[in-house]
């Protein structure tokens, strides 16, 4: 099993309750926009408190209400890329990269600054600052940034929605590499129908956050 | 210039600085507290800290003497334990100047904490940081720019103080005579008027230094568009 989820959260008015076992590959949360996505992967993240709930990865337990088990975010080893990026903006590209691989222990790192370049083909913005970059450049250094930090998973929040067309496309290509060459468990959270059924090997669906 | 012109705007810069590198510790930490704290009471701490942006000056300079003057309980405290004595010293001014600027540097410094996009702080917590790495990698550079405009607001506030200081610690020469008392000194007594104008002009620039700096530093930290500290 790659992922056991069984969590729920009120948030607001909302509650948001989620339960899925997914087998090796890539597992997509697909629902419209509100029903509580992006609130499960801060979860498996560790940077949102499920109420209840029980999360594992690979076996290994991450957060249990019920035997009092509760990671920090820093020791899920959690590979997040965000849709926006989210590059630190007072660091250049390859201390980007860099920054969760020098905090990695040493026999947890499984890629080298060079292997991440080449995989992502990003040798050329080395130097650059995160505000040059575009769009698709910026998520490829986001996903080097995640694969450097040596993670046990992928977390991928709608990492194609802020991109147009052509880059999506060349992005998609590389979510479709890391998952078929470097065999990570990836919970890819979309609500493009379209973009799951091409990439997901396990789809789940989530229903609009109940209110009340 | 005269050497006691010169002698003047050196306390002055010396007050100044003192209150201002004094004062940034206390300064961040209530900005901290009131931009990323949730407590009851946020409200009134914050009111507080205001207080000496609208209170006459003269009030709060009777309130220190309250305070720290031979008779008050922290005058007293200060002199059993560490024999400080504040009241008629520079450093007395250094207090006022330091209770003045206060306000106005942990307004700006509470806005650049407010302006780093938390969501980049819950980014490196993934990669494996701790929160105080997070904090000092992260938060701390990302707020710099801020909090070296609210320093350098700060200077520029103390070295315009005048209510406060010269209810607290009087015009001492050489003591606690800063630019300010010493143009109200030389206008107490006709036939100054080129004293006056020069230090006028110095005080002038080194206001005006300050702020430009401090709204260079503001824009740096990325307040927004048109974003300033005043």
């Amino acid at each position: 099993m790659s992922f056991e989820i069984a969590v729920e959260r009120r948030l607001g008015d909302a509650h948001i309750a989620l339960s899925l076992t997914s087998a090796a590959g890539l597992t997509a949360l697909f629902g419209p926009s509100g029903a509580g996505k992006s609130s499960v992967l801060n979860m498996v993240a560790g940077l949102l408190r499920p109420d209840r709930g029980r999360i594992a990865v690979a076996g290994e337990t991450l957060f249990d209400s019920a035997a009092r088990i509760d990671l920090p975010p820093d020791r899920r080893r959690a590979g997040y890329v965000f849709q926006d990026g989210r590059l630190f903006p007072h660091r250049c590209v390859r201390d980007n990269l860099l920054y969760g691989w020098r905090l990695a222990a040493p026999d947890h790192r499984w890629m080298t600054l060079d292997e991440a370049v080449a995989f992502l083909g990003i040798g050329h913005l080395l130097e650059r600052w995160p505000r040059t970059l575009s769009g698709g450049e910026a998520q490829r250094v986001a996903i080097g940034r995640a694969l450097l930090s040596g993670p046990r998973f992928l977390l991928m929040d709608e990492p194609l929605a802020s991109l147009d067309a052509p880059r999506r496309e060349e992005i998609m290509r590389v979510i479709e590499r890391v998952r078929d060459e470097l065999a990570l468990p990836i919970l890819y959270v979309s609500h493009d129908r379209a973009e799951v059924e091409r990439l997901a090997s396990t789809i789940v669906t989530l229903e609009p956050a109940r209110v009340g | 210039m005269t050497g006691e012109e010169w002698e003047i705007i050196a306390l002055s810069l010396k007050v100044s600085g003192v209150a201002v590198l004094a004062t940034m510790p206390l300064a961040f930490g209530l900005a901290w507290l009131l931009a990323r704290g949730r407590f009851p009471g946020k409200v009134l701490i914050d009111a507080l800290v205001h207080l000496p942006l609208v209170l006459p000056p003269v009030v709060t300079g009777w309130l220190l003497l309250i305070a720290f003057g031979a008779n008050g309980p922290a005058g007293r405290w200060l002199a059993d334990w560490f024999g400080v004595t504040l009241m008629f010293r520079w450093t007395g001014a250094a207090l006022a100047a330091a209770v003045m600027a206060l306000p106005l540097m942990v307004r700006a410094m509470r806005l650049s904490i407010e302006a780093v996009d938390r969501r980049l702080e819950g980014a490196a917590r993934t990669l494996g940081a701790s929160p105080l790495r997070v904090f000092l990698s992260i938060t701390l550079p990302l707020a710099t720019p801020g909090l070296l405009a609210g320093a350098v607001l700060g200077f520029a506030r103390s070295i315009g103080e005048f209510g406060a200081t010269i209810t607290f610690v009087s015009n001492i020469p050489g003591e606690t005579r800063t630019i300010p008392l010493a143009i109200y000194g030389a206008l107490q007594i006709p036939g100054n008027e080129t004293v006056v104008t020069r230090l006028a002009i110095i005080a002038v620039l080194l206001s005006l230094g300050a702020l430009l700096a401090s709204e260079i530093l503001a824009r740096r930290a990325g307040y927004g568009k048109g974003g300033h500290v005043l």
